[in-house]
């Protein structure tokens, strides 16, 4: 019996390997980036060469990239967390009032609070939904109204401006390192933990089934409540370390801080390759995705397409991601399916 | 031989037509809890609010949230159907984009109010060809809509903002009915809500929105076309959303590219809280009015307490988290209870 699926590879590991990368949702994306650098480039040099840009690159989207990592583990699990604007300025918010009423407070002292807080809110977040068997949707669209309710009423109209916390914080948002800068370096930091977990750890593994079939999950043994309220907390934990990142790198934080930003990672995961209904993608694809995003962004005024656009573009974008990863799942399961005819 | 059809010498079971009395089906459900939370509400409001009894609170409250009633309505069918649709704040900007511009390059009020009207339908047909004939999950391609019409919307105006529209226009969106204090609008209000109900109740079509939030499979094997009614609802979204779009630039007299930012999260919290099951096949279009009508009293009754907009924001986020928390918890005891008596009658029979 000649089944082509299950014969195996004639390749050799090396080829195997890099057949897989070089066809993966992740290098096709990561090409479209350096694309659009490049015809960024081209127009105007100073677009990468000139001494800020190389920096401002690589900086400004690891706040997004964050949050795309985190909501990326949440949207594999067969969820989503709508609350993730709300959670970051309530971190960026808290590590402006740690600063002001506590000065002198360690740095290392603020980010683990903004870090718990975050947690927390995550933990409300997965709690609802993991013990509730509430949709995920509708419970981060209540939290995050209640979030940014609490952040305005505890903010009021005051903001924290860039001459209230210390210059060594400030410093963090533009400093570098070796030229990448320390906010990227957390940013990479974080996505290779989170990138290794989900890959080879049973938790992450875990994750993936309960996002492909919650149901079989659940007959299989798997401990899904506790999954997925370990996906919101460190969704959340990540959001609340953005936000600290936030008021590192923008200094001024008022209480309408990343409003409509849980959109922007959420199509930054969509077209990073992560399913809407879970069970495959990869932080990797979501992170590349959120770098795309935000160089788009800042690459289309050079490109001549006026600012006004970019919402367009971003929309754009995400509904061809969407059509082109399902024109290639239904092309695919129609092979498997000639294939599995054949016999 | 004995004659096979013997007369029925033992009295036969009589069923009742329904299920529970009448009382239980009417006050017992989720629609009633809404109805009589607004009314507690009202009431409440009535006596402990300042100037809550005045004329011009009704007037207010009805022009505030007219786009809502508006938009619940579609809304309450798609997510009948498991669906949603996240766009329909981004379609009223760009209707009210496309009648600023329109009546800046000189057209007539109505007639662009038509073409914006068109351009809705247009956004809603994308929106249900996507989902219902490309079959992509409705919440990722909501979402890439609502980046994209905001989008178009933001940039065909760019940081302008139309302003002069004529009297006869705006006087018309604020103008009431009458010598009551109810403003105009909501008489295409009435009328859209009495044509929704019609189709949700009293068509084929309506009973197919049910069938397909229960089980779109086995709706289709009934004969139910899940595909042109999935289609049909987001069109529908999209022209009323468009239609409440032309209200909204009327009544402010301002047609920017970022009007209605954010709607879409309040019409689906208020269609929730009336109700509506976010798994789809149950709701009703009288609990998503109360639902509305409650968010927009509780919003009207605060502001005139003197409650600032995060704390009304906050209830709103309770609400929504405590109606579904609610229903979850209740189906809960139900199964419990279910289980229970089903444990009981095997011990009856041993």
């Amino acid at each position: 019996m000649t089944d082509t699926l299950i014969a195996p590879s004639t390749k050799s590991p090396l080829e195997r390997a890099l057949s897989t990368v070089l066809k993966s949702r992740e290098t096709a994306i990561a090409l479209v980036l350096l694309a659009v650098i490049a015809a960024a480039t081209l127009k105007n040099e100073s677009f990468l060469f000139s001494s800020n840009s190389w920096r401002d690159l690589l900086l400004t989207p690891s706040i997004l990239v964050l949050l795309a990592v985190g909501q990326a583990v949440v949207i594999i699990t067969r969820n989503v967390d709508l609350s993730v604007g709300s959670t970051l300025a309530m971190s960026a918010y808290l590590t402006g009032r740690l600063f002001v009423d506590n000065p002198g407070i360690p740095i290392i002292v603020v980010f683990a609070a903004g870090i718990a807080c975050g947690a927390l809110l995550g933990l409300i977040n997965g709690l609802l939904v993991a013990f509730g068997k509430v949709p995920a949707l509708v419970i981060t669209l209540g939290t995050l109204y209640i979030y940014r309710g609490v952040v305005l009423s505890w903010a009021g109209s005051n903001r924290i401006n860039a001459s209230d916390m210390p210059q060594d914080f400030l410093a963090l948002g533009t400093r570098s390192i070796l030229s990448i800068p320390v906010l990227t370096l957390i940013a990479v930091f974080v996505l290779a933990v989170v990138g290794y977990y989900m890959r080879t750890a049973r938790g992450g593994r875990e994750m993936y089934a309960i996002g492909s079939d919650p149901d079989a999950a659940e007959l299989y043994g798997l401990k899904v409540t506790r999954r997925v309220t370990s996906a919101f907390v460190l969704c959340g934990a990540l959001a609340g370390l953005a936000g600290v990142l936030f008021a590192a790198r923008y200094g001024t934080v008022s209480s309408g801080a990343g409003t409509g930003i849980e959109l922007q990672a959420v199509g930054a995961v969509v077209i990073g390759g992560v399913a809407i209904f879970g069970g495959s993608g990869t932080v990797w694809g979501a992170a590349i995705g959120a770098m795309l995003l935000v160089t788009i962004n800042r690459a289309l005024p050079i490109l001549g397409i006026p600012d006004f656009w970019q919402r367009a573009v971003v929309g754009a974008l995400i509904i061809g991601a969407i059509v082109l990863d399902r024109v290639f799942s239904a092309r695919q399961s129609r092979k498997l399916i000639e294939a599995r005819d054949q016999e | 031989m004995t004659s096979l059809i013997t007369p029925q010498s033992t009295k036969t079971r009589e069923y009742a037509a329904f299920g529970s009395p009448l009382w239980k089906r009417v006050l017992l459900t989720r629609e009633f809890a809404v109805i009589a939370l607004l009314l507690i509400v009202v009431f409440y409001s009535r006596s402990e609010v300042p100037n809550f009894d005045g004329p011009l609170t009704v007037t207010y409250l009805f022009l505030d949230i007219a786009p809502l009633l508006l938009i619940a309505l579609p809304m309450t069918l798609i997510i009948i159907t498991g669906e949603i649709d996240l766009s329909v704040a981004s379609v009223v900007g760009l209707s009210s984009v496309l009648v600023g511009v329109l009546h800046d390059g000189g057209m007539s009020l109505p007639l662009a109010a038509l073409i914006a009207i068109v351009a809705g339908i247009v956004c809603g047909t994308v929106n249900g060809f996507l989902v219902a004939y490309v079959g992509l999950p409705s919440l990722a391609v909501t979402i890439g809509t609502l980046a994209l019409y905001r989008g178009l919307a933001v940039g065909l105006l760019g940081t302008k903002a139309v302003t002069d529209f004529p009297e006869k226009w705006t006087d018309l969106a604020t103008d009431k009915i009458g010598a009551s204090s109810v403003p105009l609008v909501v008489i295409p209000f009435l009328i859209l809500a009495v044509l929704f109900a019609l189709l949700l109740h009293f068509t084929s079509f309506g009973r197919g929105v049910y069938d397909i939030g229960l089980n779109a499979e086995a709706a289709g094997f009934a004969g139910v076309n899940v595909a042109r009614t999935k289609l049909t609802l987001f069109a529908l979204a999209g022209a009323v959303s468009a239609f409440a779009g032309v209200y909204y630039t009327l009544r402010y007299g301002s047609s920017r590219g970022d009007n209605a930012n954010g709607l879409e999260l309040q019409v689906i919290a208020a269609v929730l809280l009336g109700g509506v099951s976010i798994f789809g096949g149950r709701g009703a279009l009288h609990g998503v009015i109360a639902g509305v009508l409650l968010i927009g009293v509780i919003s009207s009754a605060m502001r005139l307490d003197g409650v600032t907009a995060n704390v009304i924001n906050i209830i709103i986020g309770l609400l929504l988290v405590l109606s579904v928390v609610s229903t979850s918890f209740l189906a809960w005891v139900s199964e419990l209870r279910q289980k229970s008596g089903v444990r009981k009658r095997g011990q009856e029979t041993t």
